[in-house]
């Protein structure tokens, strides 16, 4: 399974054991509730106890507005004055009230209330609107438990009090960090969607304490006393320690049991919770940060013209001074007055030539102030206001107008528009931003045999590039299409309709759609499936087109409408799950492990090819040569493939298994996950292939042609994606940032060599070696780029550098990154594949640091919000992944495909003309 | 007179065939310059009796010392009336910041009525009174006086209309007279007679327009007689105004005056030096064109286009 996304694989792994790690027990980090860091402590469902009233915990009122009424006026001030110039003109003003002024205050003054005013009335409008949506958030319902009447009544979010019991209902928010107490599920679990913490689409599982899980009488809810003692708050989202004392016993608690404000109820009709957090302290809030303020080249640029120009101010004044004190010195030698007409004998001391060189310095301040004009003080107000308008042309662009999603381009901050026009180099997300994240169903390979007609667009795209006629090839989506099932693209007449039974491996072809169906972390909502990455729920979809539907899941089995063969009916079959092995970027692969209604053991596994084809078995190889090819090809066409395989497990061998897991799985330790990864390791071995799946991620619109501009406008594009290096690569064919007439510069670490060692296990070995060769591999590189530069003098062919996420680690090392960085320059297209969001904000700041060009980074999930916030500017597409990206970003468009309009048009105009003014300003001092 | 008789006459009249024919009416401006003529003559040394010129101040601080000199000039060139009689000073700083804001305009307009003189110090008060007109700038005012006698008959100089007829009009009282002007210890310039009110105090409105620059002109009168060339002109002058402490130097000029107004090198000299440097300025960017030749539409130098070159 290839996700773009970084799993986080603490949370992922609550989801494996439901029952059996919240045992009472004492470990060293659950002693250290009660110490420092560790003093919360919560009174459950007696928030108006004297002890819980002392604590004085805040209410959950939550206030992101940056001003109060009471302190805008100073705070704003000072924010004003943290500008160069407006601490010079605040002076100036200040002065102008004494003698020294060469003219009246008002003249200073006007100015400089009129360009602070209008400053601070954009700021308060800003924050007027914060603080709607603040109140927006405080003034929502929830229920609340009334202890008088033994009922739950409806409040406001801001009136929770810490230690309230509260009930969230399905598709609801959680107003503050709760304590899951119990839920409408028996076994006290709910499914929790995240996307608004960390990006996820997928849905978590969160279970109850078993003592608790079974309050579900509102009425019993009355008698629930318990008191938790608990960290303090903090911004750690996976990580929560604290113990429960309920009914004389102590009871560790753990993140599986804490539902965290921001995130959404989901598949359960409610849930009982206690609040631990409220407002600020909560994690969400404790989060927050201030999103990183971003500067134009030009403003930063307009900031050195200023200090020039105060320096040639100060050197004016000195001159001037220095000449001014000499005179006035000499006024006044041997008794006698020299220039009589001024009365030297009866003067100030802003004159008085006894004292010249008091003078001097006085005159020095008249003469910064004399020559204050050259400090254009209305150029600051005159940009605001034209950057102003230039976000409402920006906001108010038909061409970038979306209809489907009714989302228009907006200008979130407006003062990046003008650094739209000098964007070098686009960062790019894949899955989301140049695709859909829509995953069709579109092929598979089982038992060595190709199934699935049609052609998706890229390999028609590559198809038309190789000059083939495509004259029998007809796309997929417009033959017979009867009914379209959306993530299901899959036309072939051998499988469909049940015709499958009569295929030569029939018997595989069944094995592979069970293993389909059952082997996933989906969850069935109503006949729709909620699945934490798209091509999950495809694969799910597609073995129910086939005729393998899986319509329920609980914690302990998973259930399936299927076909007998014998009977030729459509019977329920329930296959045991006994445990979920996870998908993790580093595994690359998830098993899970049932026992089918035969009283089989299964083990179920799907996975990166090159994985799988690892732990195939001697006799689980007999269809390996094709599947490749056909992996090969499918991945050619631009196709998302994974293997299917599955192994029969001896009862004594899982017996003997689950002990060594459990402990593991309980153990708390540090490397836990480490111990757990190992024994997983260990049991996925040995395999039998099945055969292979191929899922289709479309292109969004307008894609390629967007790219081509961009190209054409000299702009380098990177593509920063979690995908393997063939589905990239694809991608950037089907897309056009890579072309046939490009030489492709490949740097990755699946070399022969490398994975012997690996092999042998010594890490530092690797290491050793990953760093020399991505090194030579880049020398190759640049050596490459060099000699047809030699040959083919001027039109040099373009080069495009494709990276694959492990080289990365050691190109992006200290020694090689200023190497690396010099190759990528060179390159017109960089593709990272298997890249974490963590590599693609580093990218970004190395990009923006050491090529010191602009860059401009686009993407739409929470995993791009880093590197939206490193980049120079940062584009999020407010398409259907949730906000996350578009509340980070500097610009929200809804398609790629703006991304031309607004760099092209709006971002070149934009320069132009804040550079045209500039100029006037400036020329006209 | 027949029909296509009237029509080629009207023919005739159309500027087509005037072009046609040669009879465009025409003019040939013949310009002859109008030479500003002008006698410049320094007088501040020469008038100082060789006894006091080592200590000229001195000399101009003691009032019991008869101040009048007199002058002889020549005139080289015709000069025709009006010739206007200016007072040069150089090294005088009527720009000088105390010294331009040392007035009041209020009272200048109003008078003795208007108290608000602050900005007049240090000569603001006189026994307690504020003087009229006060201020520095009018307490140092001009006083070297000249009349122009040519062959035993004296020159009638008009000493009026010499100042702006806005100042006068709406700037300068009709009804302030300067009655305790110069009444003081420390006295300064020169002295005015009480019963002329301000605004026809045309010397005074003259001096109180402040010159921008160190070294400035000011008109004293016009002589409206022709001046023929070789004529002897003597001018006897009262030389009271002290300018030997600051070592300014004071000339009398006698201008006529053009179109253009009268002689004013300042216009001149920056006309060439500007016009001189950007030939210059010129020079080099044809130079520098042609060393470092680019040709049109030549994109290579366009930032995106350098790096690459060069890495």
């Amino acid at each position: 399974m290839e996700m773009a996304r970084l799993r986080k694989r603490r949370i992922h792994f609550g989801k494996l054991c439901s029952f059996p790690c919240c045992r009472p027990t004492s470990t060293d980090e659950h002693a250290q509730t009660g110490q420092k860091g560790f003093s919360r402590v919560v009174y459950c469902n007696e928030p108006d106890s004297p002890e819980q009233l002392r604590l004085k915990y805040r209410r959950n009122y939550v206030s992101t507005a940056k001003y109060t009424v009471a302190n805008f006026i100073p705070k704003s001030l000072f924010e004003q004055f943290r500008r160069v110039a407006n601490i010079y003109f605040l002076v100036v003003a200040c002065v102008s009230f004494t003698s020294l002024a060469p003219y009246s205050a008002p003249s200073i003054l006007v100015p400089l209330i009129v360009v602070i005013g209008g400053t601070m009335a954009k700021e308060g409008v800003e924050d007027w609107k914060r603080r709607q949506q603040d109140i927006e958030a405080n003034n929502r319902k929830v229920e609340f438990y009334d202890r008088n009447s033994c009922s739950f009544r409806e409040t406001k979010w801001k009136n929770l009090c810490v230690g309230d019991l509260v009930k969230v209902h399905t598709d609801e928010y959680f107003p503050a960090d709760l304590l899951l107490i119990s839920s409408s599920y028996e076994d006290g679990i709910c499914y929790v969607e995240t996307s608004n913490l960390d990006g996820e689409s997928n849905l978590k599982l969160k279970h109850a304490l078993e003592m608790t899980s079974s309050l579900h009488d509102e009425k019993s809810l009355k008698d629930f006393r318990a008191v938790i003692r608990c960290e303090d708050p903090n911004e750690h989202l996976f990580s929560f320690i604290g113990t429960m004392y309920y009914d004389f016993q102590q009871y560790p608690l753990s993140p599986k049991q804490i539902l965290l404000r921001g995130s959404k109820l989901k598949n359960t009709h409610y849930i009982y919770g206690a609040v631990i957090f409220t407002g600020h302290e909560t994690k969400v809030m404790q989060n927050a940060i201030d999103p990183p303020s971003k500067r134009t080249k030009i403003e930063r640029r307009m900031d050195k013209i200023i200090y020039v120009l105060f320096s040639t101010l100060i050197l004016v004044s000195f001159i001037g001074s220095l000449f001014f004190g000499i005179e006035t010195k000499k006024d006044f030698s041997g008794g006698n007055y020299r220039r009589w007409y001024l009365r030297p004998d009866s003067t100030t001391v802003f004159f008085d030539p006894r004292r010249a060189s008091v003078a001097a310095f006085l005159h020095f301040l008249t003469g910064l102030m004399l020559y204050g004009y050259l400090i254009p003080i209305s150029l600051y107000v005159s940009i605001e206001i034209c950057k102003v308008l230039q976000s409402i042309f920006i906001n108010q662009d038909q061409d970038m107008y979306d209809k489907e999603t009714d989302r228009p381009a907006h200008a979130r901050t407006s003062n990046l528009n003008e650094e739209l026009g000098q964007v070098h180099i686009i960062l790019s997300d894949k899955t989301g931003t140049l695709t859909c994240n829509s995953m069709e169903f579109v092929k598979c390979s089982i038992a060595g045999t190709a199934y699935g007609r049609g052609m998706t667009e890229v390999e028609i795209s590559l198809a038309r590039k190789r000059g083939e006629r495509l004259t029998e090839l007809m796309p997929i989506d417009t033959g017979e299409s009867k009914k379209y099932v959306k993530g299901f693209n899959f036309r072939d007449e051998r499988i469909m309709n049940g015709q499958w039974v009569n295929e030569p491996h029939s018997d595989f072809i069944q094995k592979f759609f069970r293993v389909l169906a059952t082997c996933h972390t989906v969850v069935p909502v109503g006949t729709d499936y909620e699945a934490e990455s798209p091509d999950e729920a495809a694969f799910v979809i597609a073995a129910r087109e086939v005729g393998f539907q899986f319509f329920e899941r609980d914690q302990t089995s998973i259930k399936l409408h299927e076909l007998d063969l014998r009977s030729g009916i459509t019977v329920d079959r329930v296959y045991k799950l006994l445990h979920v092995l996870e998908f993790s970027s580093a595994r690359r692969r998830m098993s899970v492990i049932v026992r089918n209604p035969e009283n089989q053991l299964l083990l179920l596994v799907k996975g990166a090819d090159s994985v799988i084809f690892q732990r195939l078995s001697e006799q689980g190889r007999v269809f390996e040569a094709q599947t490749k090819e056909h992996i090969e090809k499918y991945s050619e066409a631009g196709l998302r493939t994974l293997a299917i395989a599955y192994r029969e497990l001896g009862e004594d061998e899982y017996t003997r298994w689950e002990q060594e897991f459990m402990v593991a799985k309980t153990s708390l330790s540090a490397d836990q996950d480490d111990l757990v990864d190992k024994l997983a390791d260990w049991i996925e071995r040995d395999l039998i292939l099945l055969g292979a799946t191929a899922v289709e991620d479309k292109l969004q619109k307008g894609v390629p042609e967007c790219i081509d501009k961009l190209a054409r406008a000299r702009i380098g594009i990177w593509v920063l994606t979690g995908d393997k290096r063939g589905t990239a690569i694809n991608i950037g064919y089907a897309c056009g940032l890579l072309r046939h007439e490009m030489k492709q510069i490949v740097i990755d670490l699946e070399l022969p060599e490398i994975e012997a060692l690996e092999r042998h296990g010594d890490k530092e070995a690797i290491a050793r070696a990953s760093v020399d060769s991505v090194k030579g591999q880049i020398r190759k590189g640049k050596k490459q780029i060099d000699e047809a530069k030699k040959l083919v003098n001027g039109e040099a062919p373009e080069f495009g550098l494709i990276i694959d996420g492990k080289s990365l680690t050691f190109a992006l090392d200290k020694d090689l990154v200023n190497c690396f960085m010099e190759l990528a320059m060179r390159c017109a297209t960089v593709i990272c594949c298997r890249s974490s969001p963590k590599q693609k904000a580093i990218v970004t700041r190395l990009v923006k640091s050491k090529a010191g060009k602009t860059t401009l980074a686009i993407g739409d999930g929470a995993n791009d919000v880093s590197m939206l916030q490193e980049a120079d500017i940062g584009v999020g597409i407010s398409g259907v992944e949730g906000m996350q990206a578009v509340m980070a970003s500097d610009f929200a468009i809804a398609q790629f495909r703006f991304l031309e309009r607004l760099l092209l048009v709006h971002g070149h105009w934009c320069y132009r003309r804040i550079a045209m003014m500039v100029k006037l300003f400036l020329s006209s001092l | 007179m027949t029909d296509t008789n009237i029509e080629r006459h009207r023919e005739r009249g159309t500027a087509f065939y005037l072009f046609t024919q040669q009879r465009l009416p025409a003019c040939k401006p013949v310009l002859t310059p109008a030479w500003v003529v002008e006698i410049v003559e320094r007088y501040d040394i020469e008038c100082v009796p060789e006894a006091f010129r080592i200590d000229k101040v001195s000399y101009i601080q003691d009032d019991s010392i008869p101040k009048n000199c007199s002058r002889s000039l020549k005139v080289h060139k015709y000069m025709k009336a009006p010739i206007y009689i200016y007072y040069e000073l150089d090294n005088y700083y009527q720009n000088h910041r105390r010294y331009v804001k040392s007035r009041s305009d209020q009272q200048l307009l109003h008078g003795w009525d208007y108290h608000g003189t602050s900005s007049c110090q240090p000569v603001e008060f006189n026994n307690d009174q504020p003087i009229v007109p006060c201020g520095l700038i009018a307490w140092s005012l001009f006083n070297d006086t000249f009349r122009f006698i040519r062959e035993r008959a004296e020159l009638k100089v008009n000493r009026k209309n010499i100042a702006w007829k806005s100042d006068r009009d709406h700037k300068f009282g009709k009804n302030v007279h300067p009655f305790n002007f110069q009444n003081g210890t420390l006295i300064g310039g020169g002295k005015l007679n009480p019963s002329i009110p301000l605004s026809d105090q045309e010397d005074l409105i003259v001096w109180m327009r402040t010159s921008a620059l160190p070294s400035f002109r000011k008109l004293y009168g016009r002589i409206e007689e022709d001046l023929d060339a070789d004529d002897d002109v003597v001018v006897h002058l009262m030389n009271n105004y002290n300018t030997y402490s600051f070592g300014g130097k004071k000339k009398l000029v006698l201008s006529t005056s053009s179109w253009l107004g009268g002689k004013n090198d300042f216009l001149g000299l920056a006309c060439v030096f500007v016009g001189a440097s950007s030939l210059i300025f010129a020079m080099v960017f044809m130079l520098l064109h042609l060393k470092y030749r680019r040709p049109f539409g030549d994109t290579s130098y366009l930032p995106w286009n350098r790096k690459s070159l060069s890495g």
